[in-house]
């Protein structure tokens, strides 16, 4: 029985965090729509009718949208190699979702005498399953350019697998630091640690540690995620749609959220390695505390978690709409730029850092 | 349950691996060494040697075989002709199967597996192999790294001299 239940507790929190994985994604897109509006003085989508009924405006886009996909014919080329071609969007969006299974969403869910980590999947090396499953989403790209027996598709692919194993470089060392600062791999351990408070008022949040690491991180998530100004894989002025330009219909929704799921993944990776993850400031498994007082609210065991969960969710759909400002904002890269930025920029960056925290714990010993 | 679980994973593993010399596609040789080297990683989570696992995905899967993808694609390689093997190569798989056979039967003879040593509570974590690695295997280590820079220095050369 306690087996079972078991398998049903962490089958509950698997679904649950695809699920609000696809919530914020779906807001990732309501963004996509009223941010590029607002940006280029325009209202934006509000024409969608479905059935006659147009009087949600942009939210009857956002329903219609992934319908008309869902709906649409979907296309294989004749040249292309069907196996694969079926496969790649799979590929893409399989590793993207599961990257999530690490990224805590909260402290514990203390209920009947069982204390339920709120978090899918508690490794001790966090931090390498996210590079791995970031790693293993090239897949996708390179597989799709190929098997579309496209020129366009091909040229889309082979940049996407250059950027990425590029960016990936400077992911990992940013990431050196941080681990460098928290001592652990374990993403849940690295969360629970910026709870605590420097001088006694200022949250130990990873940000006031590793500044740099945070933007390396965020400028390489942004590459890893394929979007502009890095989105010389689909540079769609240049390349049609680069590595998915033979996929239409349900295939071709799903390239499109992958990229969304990447920029979700990285506001999820930034908040929980620099902005304190589930952490609300002064906030402790009882109740607040402030000043040595304690603030319990009624029902902790159940106010608090929520808490933490929407103060997770907050971040890291503050952090999607950043990166979705900064997509309408800035023109591409060229691909020598793109290059140069990578390992010339953002490389020796990124080893200063590891070198520069590496020395400082050295002699003044690690923040824990 | 854990037996028919290891089996089967092993029947796909060699089931990749031999797609991998048999596809005439380099293409889908290059995909099944990533299944090939993925479930290997999945014998590593069995020994719950998680840190092992990770690498093998992130280094492997991740880094190593996109780059021979990479370079399938930029050369354009195309599906290989498919010839009938020679007595030579005939005789040497016959003979390579027949020695493993061999190997595995005395193998079977030897004691039980049950005679392994306890594995002590934190082995294989990432502070254990880091510590065995920046202690007792440091000279070990650092020559792998020299060695590594050689061959990035010895690419650049080569990448530099005009054609």
């Amino acid at each position: 029985m306690t087996v079972g239940l078991d398998v049903a507790i962490a089958c509950g929190k698997a679904v649950f965090v695809i699920l609000l994985v696809l919530q914020v994604m779906a807001l990732g897109v309501f963004f996509e729509r009223k941010v590029s509006a607002v940006i280029q003085d325009r209202i934006g989508a509000n024409r969608a009718s479905i059935f006659g009924f147009a009087g949600l405006g942009i939210v009857n886009t956002l329903v219609a949208d992934p319908v008309k996909f869902l709906l649409k014919e979907d296309v294989t080329p004749a040249g292309a190699d069907r196996f694969l071609h079926f496969m790649a969007p799979i590929m893409a969006v399989v590793p993207a979702v599961a990257a999530f299974a690490v990224i805590p969403f909260g402290d514990v869910l203390e209920v009947g005498g069982r204390t339920i980590e709120l978090q899918a999947a508690r490794l001790n090396v966090g931090v390498l399953y996210v590079l791995a499953m970031t790693a293993l989403g090239v897949y996708g790209v390179v597989i799709a350019g190929w098997a579309s027996n496209n020129r366009w598709s091909l040229l889309g692919g082979i940049r996407g697998s250059a950027q990425m194993i590029s960016y990936e470089i400077a992911m990992g060392l940013a990431l050196i630091g941080v681990v460098l600062t928290y001592g652990t791999l374990d993403l849940q351990a690295m969360v629970r640690q910026q709870g605590a408070l420097v001088w006694g008022w200022l949250p130990a949040w990873g940000i006031f540690y590793q500044p740099l690491a945070f933007v390396l991180l965020l400028v390489a998530g942004v590459a890893e995620s394929k979007r502009i100004p890095f989105d010389l894989p689909e540079s769609e002025s240049e390349l049609v749609s680069g590595y998915f330009t033979e996929y239409s219909g349900a295939k071709h929704l799903m390239f499109m959220m992958t990229d969304f799921v990447e920029v979700v993944l990285v506001a999820a990776l930034v908040t929980t390695f620099f902005f304190g993850g589930w952490q609300v400031p002064f906030l402790g498994r009882e109740g607040f505390e402030i000043g040595g007082r304690l603030y319990a609210p009624p029902a902790a065991w159940l106010v608090v978690p929520l808490l933490q969960v929407t103060s997770f969710m907050l971040k890291v759909v503050f952090f999607t709409w950043f990166q979705i400002v900064v997509r309408w904002t800035l023109p591409r890269f060229r691909y020598d730029q793109l290059m140069r930025l990578g390992w010339q920029g953002l490389l020796p960056l990124g080893l200063v850092n590891v070198m520069a925290t590496a020395a400082v714990i050295l002699v003044w010993g690690g923040p824990a | 349950m854990n037996a028919v679980v290891f089996f089967v994973l092993a029947a796909l593993t060699v089931a990749a691996a031999l797609v991998v010399v048999t596809n005439r596609n380099p293409v889908y040789s290059a995909l099944a060494l990533v299944s090939t080297l993925a479930l290997i990683s999945c014998f590593f989570v069995f020994l719950e040697a998680y840190m092992v696992w990770a690498l093998q995905l992130v280094v492997y899967a991740g880094a190593i075989v996109v780059l021979f993808l990479f370079v399938i694609m930029l050369l354009n390689v195309q599906s290989e002709e498919r010839v009938m093997p020679g007595v030579g190569v005939v005789a040497m798989v016959a003979g390579g199967a027949g020695l493993l056979a061999i190997l595995v039967a005395y193998g079977a003879t030897r004691a039980p597996l049950a005679a392994f040593p306890a594995v002590p509570a934190g082995y294989g974590s990432p502070e254990h192999v880091a510590r065995r690695l920046f202690t007792d295997f440091l000279v070990p280590f650092e020559i792998t790294s020299l060695l590594l820079l050689v061959a990035i220095v010895g690419a650049v050369v080569l990448g530099k001299r005009q054609a």
